[in-house]
C-alpha cells in the first residue's frame, strides 16, 4: 500500500521525500483539527461535572 | 528505496526485485492498515494529552486576559462622574477597607464568559474565563474552559458559586486542583470587581453527587449563610471515576475601581 504510494509519487528521491513529508503533515493537521476533536467528543462525556447537567 | 535502472545489465538484475516489492497483497495491505491504525491511536493520545491540552490552555488563557483587560479598560475609561450623580460610589483615593455587600451580577446567557478565575497556587500566569453553563460548548471550548453550573449562585452571592472544568485535556483548567492548601486565595474577577475566596477543604465524591452544588454544600435543605465557591473536576487524573470538589469561602470584595487585591495586582499587570 505505502510502497505503491511511493511508486506513484513523481520525481527524484528528494522530491518524493518532500512530497511524503507534506502529505504526512497534511494528514496530521487534518487529524488534529477535525478527526480527533470529533472522536474526543464521542469518548468523553462531561467528565468534569457532577450530575448529568 | 526504489531500485534505479541505470543500464541494461542493471535492468536484468533488478527487474525481478522491483516486481516483487511492488506487488500488493491482501495480507500486506492489512498489515499496513493495522500499523497505521495503531499509530493513529497513539497519536490521538498524544494529541489529547499534550497538543490539544497545551494549545487550548494557551488560547483559553489569552481569551481570559482579553476580557479581564477589557473590563479594566472600560472601568478606567468611564471614571465615576465625580461630584454630581453618585455620591455612594466609593472614590479611589481614600480606599475604605469595607466595600459593603458584594455586587451580584445577573445570570448571563449560556456560554457567555462573565468572570475570570485566578488561583496563584495553579501558577502565577494562571487565569481562565468562567462562562455560564457546563456543556461541551463551554468546557471544551478553546476560548472558555470553566463552566458555571446553571442554577447555582453568582460570584459574591450568598450560597454556592459552583464551577466545573476539565482536570486534563481541553486546557485542563483544574489540573492542579488537588494542590490547593488551606487559605489559598481563589480570585474571581468580573466586570464589577474582585471577589477573594479562601480555599477551605476538598472532598472526593461519586459523579452523581449533585448535593455538592447545593447552596449549603451537601445540605440541600439548609439555609445559606456563607458565600461559597465550589470547584469541581474529575478524579483521579486521567480518569472519570470520581469527582474532586474544592470549596472556598468569600473573604472580601472590592470594586474594579479600587484596583486588584495586593497579591493579584502584579498577576493582572503581567497578563496585559
Amino acid at each position: 500500500m505505502y510502497a505503491a504510494l511511493w511508486h506513484v509519487l513523481p520525481g527524484p528521491i528528494w522530491v518524493r521525500i518532500i512530497l511524503v513529508l507534506i502529505l504526512v503533515v497534511a494528514v496530521l493537521a487534518a487529524l488534529a483539527t477535525w478527526v480527533y476533536p470529533w472522536i474526543d467528543g464521542i469518548l468523553n462525556s462531561q467528565e468534569a461535572t457532577v450530575g448529568g447537567a | 528505496m526504489c531500485p534505479q535502472a541505470d543500464g541494461p545489465v542493471e535492468i536484468v538484475t533488478k527487474r525481478p526485485r522491483r516486481a516483487k516489492s511492488g506487488r500488493v497483497t491482501a495480507v500486506g495491505v492489512a498489515g499496513e492498515l493495522l500499523i497505521t491504525a495503531s499509530a493513529l491511536v497513539l497519536l490521538f493520545l498524544g494529541w489529547q494529552l499534550w497538543w490539544n491540552d497545551m494549545i487550548m490552555a494557551n488560547s483559553q488563557s489569552d481569551a481570559a486576559s482579553e476580557i479581564s483587560q477589557d473590563w479594566i479598560d472600560q472601568d478606567t475609561a468611564t471614571p465615576e462622574p465625580v461630584p454630581t450623580v453618585d455620591p455612594a460610589e466609593p472614590s479611589t483615593t481614600p480606599v475604605p477597607v469595607d466595600f459593603g455587600a458584594p455586587i451580584v451580577a445577573a445570570v448571563p446567557a449560556n456560554a457567555k464568559a462573565f468572570a475570570v478565575l485566578y488561583v496563584p497556587r495553579f501558577g502565577a500566569e494562571y487565569h481562565r474565563s468562567i462562562a455560564e453553563g457546563t456543556g461541551h460548548d463551554v468546557l471544551n471550548s478553546n476560548r472558555l474552559g470553566i463552566g458555571h453550573y446553571a442554577g447555582t449562585q453568582m460570584p459574591g452571592e450568598v450560597g454556592n458559586f459552583a464551577v466545573a472544568a476539565h482536570r486534563s485535556a481541553f486546557g485542563g483548567a483544574m489540573h492542579l486542583i488537588n494542590e490547593l492548601q488551606l487559605g489559598d486565595a481563589i480570585y474571581v474577577q468580573t466586570a464589577d470587581g474582585y471577589y477573594t475566596y479562601r480555599y477551605r477543604d476538598t472532598e472526593y465524591v461519586a459523579p452523581s453527587q449533585v448535593q455538592v452544588l447545593a447552596s449549603v454544600p451537601n445540605k440541600p435543605e439548609g439555609t445559606a449563610v456563607d458565600r461559597i465557591i465550589t470547584l469541581t473536576s474529575c478524579n483521579p487524573l486521567l480518569s472519570t471515576a470520581e469527582r474532586i470538589i474544592a470549596y472556598g469561602v468569600l473573604e472580601s470584595w472590592q470594586p474594579l475601581s479600587a484596583g486588584a487585591p495586593a497579591e493579584l495586582a502584579p498577576i493582572i499587570a503581567a497578563q496585559g
